[in-house]
């Protein structure tokens, strides 16, 4: 069976930048649609079933995050958010709403194409439902066994510091909001609660990487929220 | 229950707290307590006040006194003397309270706490003097004698067979910090009054003749002991509430006193005021004014409101009931405020009133309630050296109304002679009736009872046979007179208490609708000016008065919005002390009651937002308490109307401000917008140029890569621009939260390791710091800026050094190179708007990022600063408060097994 050409649609309306995005991703094999307005984008995402989409927030009709709410109502496509930096309240919108990645303006391409290619990888392999060994690094996260080894010596994780671990894994590359993650862990009365949140990751850190400083794998997203790498 | 039991009563606490607040920003006041004159209170102060001037405390003698004794004169030498200030003639010298104030010494010696003052001082005792220098944060040193305490008075009146007339309430001598008790053996001090060391020459003889008789003594000073026990009993308490050591916080329900309208009635307030002290209980006094107490003479009622004004001056709550029964009103007031104890004086039943009497009433109303009652005071003779010459009840003899009554009874038995032969005897009898009906109606009481006894004596004379005498044939007309007179009255007491109960009423329907007007006009008035003159004009008219009001301005100056009437003596300086103290003064009031006019503060539930000045026609309209309240009601609905446009004005500027901040947001916004993603595309095509493969020769990708670097050069320098511009516009709005340093390191040093590489980086973060509370994204900033800096201005094979700890209550955060360093005499220049550490040089930038750390370090509440490195180069280091983190639910580490082997 031959790999379909992925179809990104690109909601920016900023014409250089819809010119070079569409030129990147066309490069890498995908096929490119664009709107440059939030209702020819509502338009659009009706009309095609997308693998991907690329959306900016300040649209001159509208704000980007109501597509993108409008879309997770009814699709799990991946939504990668197009940002200025130092807006970190609009991030948090848009991740809460259901984005699962940005990328800050100006950016580089191969970051975005890197982005791209995380999503669309993670869109195809989702339901990880053979729970076989995780490794990240020197890191090997056995979901069966709920056991976690760091350089083939276990670590002794409380089931917090597991619960949370299990959750970044099973988004691992995305950018997990702190409401998300307190909401998932700790349930949603704690939502508030974001002490809760720095204390266990720095336990889970101190635990995990080499130099919890110069986090490689439980990296921190200032002001949003935290993001498992994997790779 | 055992538990609860130990724990401090948390009201009492909370008081406790609260007192300490108040007592924090007030000055300490140290009593040196004595039983008379001579047992050197003066000295001990003065020796003390030596030491104190030893150990570097600023002390001065405010007013010494040392009735010629040489060695107090020898100590007070040593001390800085406060110069005294001539009233008036020049031959009276009184403390000079503004002086002291101006000086504000650490601690400042006034002898003599219960002195009254010179007529035209600020305060008519010196105890209000003492007050407003503790209030203004001054300690005070101070002396007294047991006789001059209020609730003493008169006992020591008794012992002595001599009354003083200054006294001091004993609720002062109570908030005193310290009472130091000087004490000297009767033997001794009369030993010492022989050598003339208390008073010099044949003054002494007087004085050992009157006073000091050696019984005398004896007495006060068994008196001044136990009233430093008790004191020191409620010290005690105090410390036994504040650690917790027994439950002593009392529950017991208080004290209710009633004042009665006789003269006892201040000796009745003492006598209760002692036992409540005794108790340590909370009480009140209250006086119920009967329609009969009403019509009072004036000096009487005056004399009763001062003794209520006595009662919370001895600290009681106080009350001014209208009644028209005692007993049920003194009932109601204590149910209502939970007062099991009710103190009264003793009035045998009188003659000519078989009515109970009032204890007797109030023990059948409320059997459950405990009644003391107070004998005659022994002193009573000579405590009121002024006896009221107008007597009892003399109410307002009005001649006209019996001289009608006489006429109207003559006119009727002439009238009804003549039809004696038609009218049967009862019918006469009715029309008698009728007339002192009519007369009760008009003329009240008095003339009423007037016209029944002579309509019966004319009854008698003229009708009864025998006619033209008062002798009576048939027995029965006995019984016909007494009925008669029983019924004229009755009838005549009915009619004319219902008379004044109309006239009462019609006097509350006016005092309400006053009200109601004041209320209505100041509710629609949009202006201060019109407040004002709203106010000014329904206090003229309500009170005849001449009213003035004083409002503040922006500057918290009072100002007359509405010129002032000249030449009428407003004082607008006594204006600014009743503005300040909350307190009314002026005429009537304790503070400068020489003055013409009555200052009112307008006290609103924010603040005081003003001060009301009324200058009555008649000043005596004052000491009626319904006058009194309603002035108050009148002076607080001013203030909130004051209040309400105050805030209707700060409501439009804030809208104002609310819209020019959105505009500049939204410029902002744009701005950014705009700025930002033509960037975004030139960094992005430039990009794509470069990577168009084969197409372009090594040279023209070069130029697309600097293209591109320089592109993002100029979106740091945007992202700079914009982020100063909204500092500079006061928009830090920061989004606290509890943070980790070491994680906001962290993601620092990730975003900038493209810049600082092949750099040597290193990170020194303790495992176990606490959070920090604080904005993570703008402290990230203020990192990746230092850091910027760091791989901007060091050469490649430089160190950078991240470090971070806590010291005392803040977490201080190093950034640390060996590079070249900043240059010596810099280190604050660099902090400053568009200062770079090298000027002109090829290193690009326009010298905002350090001015944009220091805004954002500042905004948390921390500082910034550079030194030189330990070795070489540059250490910038920028502190946080940590304040108190919140608990992190810690996990069960026996619930941990499942989880993880």
């Amino acid at each position: 069976m031959t790999e379909p050409r992925p179809l990104v649609l690109i909601v920016e309306d900023e014409r250089a930048i819809r010119q070079f995005v569409r030129a990147a991703l066309m490069r890498e094999g995908m096929s490119v649609f664009e709107s440059d307005t939030l209702s020819q984008g509502k338009a659009d995402v009706k009309a095609r079933r997308h693998d991907l989409l690329i959306v900016d927030l300040g649209l001159p009709d509208g704000d980007g995050v109501d597509l993108i709410s409008e879309v997770r109502a009814s699709s799990g496509v991946p939504i990668i958010v197009l940002s200025a930096r130092s807006a970190e309240a609009d991030k948090v919108r848009a991740l809460d709403a259901g984005a699962d990645d940005y990328v800050e303006k100006p950016f580089g391409i191969s970051e975005l194409l890197a982005r791209v290619r995380a999503n669309l990888r993670r869109h195809h392999a989702d339901a990880p439902s053979d729970e076989s060994p995780v490794v990240i690094g020197d890191v090997v996260i056995d979901r069966a066994a709920r056991v976690v080894k760091k350089a083939a010596r276990a670590v002794h994780l409380t089931p917090i510091e597991y619960r949370l671990l299990e959750v970044l894994l099973a988004n691992a590359g995305r950018v997990l909001t702190h409401r998300y993650l307190l909401r998932e862990v700790w349930g949603p009365a704690h939502v508030e609660h974001n002490e809760y949140l720095r204390v266990f990751m720095r336990n889970l850190r101190h635990k995990l990487e080499e130099d919890p400083a110069l986090p490689k794998m439980l990296v921190t997203e200032t002001g949003v929220g935290y993001r498992l790498v994997s790779s | 229950m055992a538990s609860d039991d130990t724990r401090p009563d948390p009201d009492a606490l909370i008081a406790r707290i609260r007192s300490d607040e108040a007592r924090a920003t007030r000055g300490k006041l140290r009593i040196y307590f004595g039983s008379s004159a001579g047992v050197g209170k003066t000295y001990a102060m003065l020796a003390a006040a030596g030491l104190a001037r030893k150990q570097g405390t600023d002390v001065i003698a405010g007013i010494v006194e040392t009735h010629g004794r040489a060695e107090t004169a020898a100590l007070l030498q040593s001390l800085e003397i406060l110069p005294r200030r001539s009233m008036g003639a020049g031959a009276l010298q009184e403390f000079d309270l503004d002086a002291a104030l101006t000086r504000k010494p650490g601690l400042i010696l006034v002898d003599e706490l219960a002195h009254s003052n010179v007529t035209g001082s600020r305060h008519p005792k010196r105890w209000q003097d003492v007050d407003e220098l503790i209030g203004a944060g001054i300690d005070v040193w101070t002396t007294l004698n047991v006789q001059h305490l209020e609730s003493l008075n008169d006992v020591v009146g008794g012992i002595t067979g001599i009354r003083v007339q200054e006294t001091l309430p004993d609720t002062f001598f109570d908030r005193a910090d310290e009472v130091v008790l000087v004490d000297t053996p009767a033997d001794e001090l009369l030993a010492r009054l022989k050598r003339g060391k208390v008073y010099g020459g044949p003054q002494a003889e007087r004085a050992a003749a009157n006073f000091f008789r050696k019984g005398n003594l004896m007495a006060l000073r068994e008196l001044a002991l136990r009233r430093t026990a008790d004191r020191v009993e409620n010290d005690v308490q105090e410390y036994r509430v504040e650690r917790s050591i027994g439950r002593v916080w009392k529950t017991d329900p208080s004290i209710l006193c009633c004042i009665g309208p006789d003269d006892s009635g201040e000796h009745v307030v003492r006598s209760a005021a002692v036992l409540a002290q005794q108790l340590a209980v909370p009480w009140h006094a209250v006086y119920v004014e009967t329609p009969s107490l009403q019509r009072l003479p004036p000096e009487h009622r005056e004399r009763i409101l001062r003794t209520v004004r006595l009662a919370e001056d001895l600290g009681a709550t106080t009350a001014v009931l209208p009644s028209s029964t005692v007993a049920e009103a003194v009932i109601e007031h204590a149910r209502e405020h939970n007062l099991s104890k009710i103190v009264m004086g003793h009035h045998p039943a009188s003659f000519w009133r078989s009515a109970a009497t009032l204890a007797q009433q109030v023990g059948r109303l409320a059997p459950d309630v405990d009644l003391i009652e107070i004998g005659g005071s022994t002193a009573r003779g000579r405590a009121t050296p002024v006896k009221d010459g107008a007597g009892r009840r003399s109410g307002t003899f009005r001649p006209a109304g019996y001289l009608v009554a006489v006429a109207v009874c003559a006119l009727l038995t002439a009238l009804t002679l003549p039809l004696e032969a038609v009218l049967v005897e009862a019918n006469i009898v009715m029309l008698f009736l009728l007339a002192v009906v009519g007369i009760a109606l008009r003329y009240g009481r008095g003339p009423a009872a007037l016209a029944s006894l002579i309509n019966v004596l004319a009854f008698d004379f003229f009708f009864v046979p025998p006619r033209l005498s008062f002798t009576v044939a048939d027995v029965q007309y006995v019984l016909t007179f007494a009925v008669m007179l029983a019924v004229g009255l009755i009838v005549g007491q009915l009619t004319a208490g219902l008379r004044y109960q109309a006239s009462v009423a019609t006097h509350r329907e006016r005092r309400s609708r006053s009200l109601f007007e004041i209320a209505r006009d100041l509710s629609s008035v949009l202006t201060i000016e019109q407040v004002v003159e709203a106010a000014a004009g329904a206090v003229s008219r309500e009170f005849r008065a001449r009213a003035h009001v004083f409002v503040l301005d922006a500057n918290d100056r009072l100002q007359s919005p509405v010129p002032a009437p000249e030449g009428a003596g407003l004082d607008e300086g006594t204006a600014r002390w009743a503005f300040d103290h909350r307190q009314p003064a002026g005429l009537g009031t304790d503070t400068i009651a020489g003055s013409d006019w009555l200052y009112l503060p307008l006290n609103a539930p924010m603040r005081t937002r003003g001060v009301l000045a009324l200058r009555p026609d008649d000043p005596r309209f004052l000491l009626v308490p319904e006058q009194r309240r309603q002035l108050e009601t009148f002076a607080a609905l001013t203030a909130i109307a004051l209040e309400r446009v105050h805030y209707v004005d700060v409501a439009q500027s804030a809208t104002v401000q609310m819209e020019s901040e959105r505009l500049r947001n939204s410029l902002l916004a744009a701005l950014s917008h705009d700025l930002r993603t033509p960037l975004a595309g030139l960094v992005g095509l430039a990009e794509t140029l470069g990577m168009t493969g084969s197409a372009l020769s090594s040279a023209q990708k070069e130029i697309a890569e600097g293209i591109r670097t320089s592109a993002m050069r100029m979106s740091a320098q945007v992202n700079n621009l914009l982020d100063m511009a909204r500092i500079e516009s006061g928009d830090v709005r920061l989004r606290r939260e509890w943070n980790s340093i070491e994680e906001i390191v962290g993601s620092a040093l990730r975003l900038t390791r493209p810049l600082l590489l092949p750099r040597h980086v290193l990170t020194d973060v303790p495992a176990n710091l606490p959070l920090v509370e604080c904005d993570a994204v703008l402290i990230e900033r203020v990192l990746v800026n230092l850091l910027e800096n760091a791989a901007k201005y060091t050469p490649t094979t430089a160190r950078v050094l991240v470090a971070a700890r806590v010291d005392g209550q803040e977490m201080c955060v190093a950034v640390e190179d060996d590079g070249p360093g900043i240059r010596p005499g810099k280190e604050t220049e660099i902090f400053e708007k568009f200062t770079r550490g090298q000027r002109e040089s090829a290193i690009s930038g326009v010298g905002l990022g350090l001015a944009i750390c220091k805004a954002i370090v500042e905004a948390h509440g921390g500082s910034i600063f550079v030194a030189p490195g330990r070795t070489s180069g540059a250490r910038f280091t920028f502190t946080l408060p940590i304040g108190e983190p919140p608990p992190v639910l810690a996990e069960h580490e026996d619930a941990a097994a499942q989880g993880a082997p």
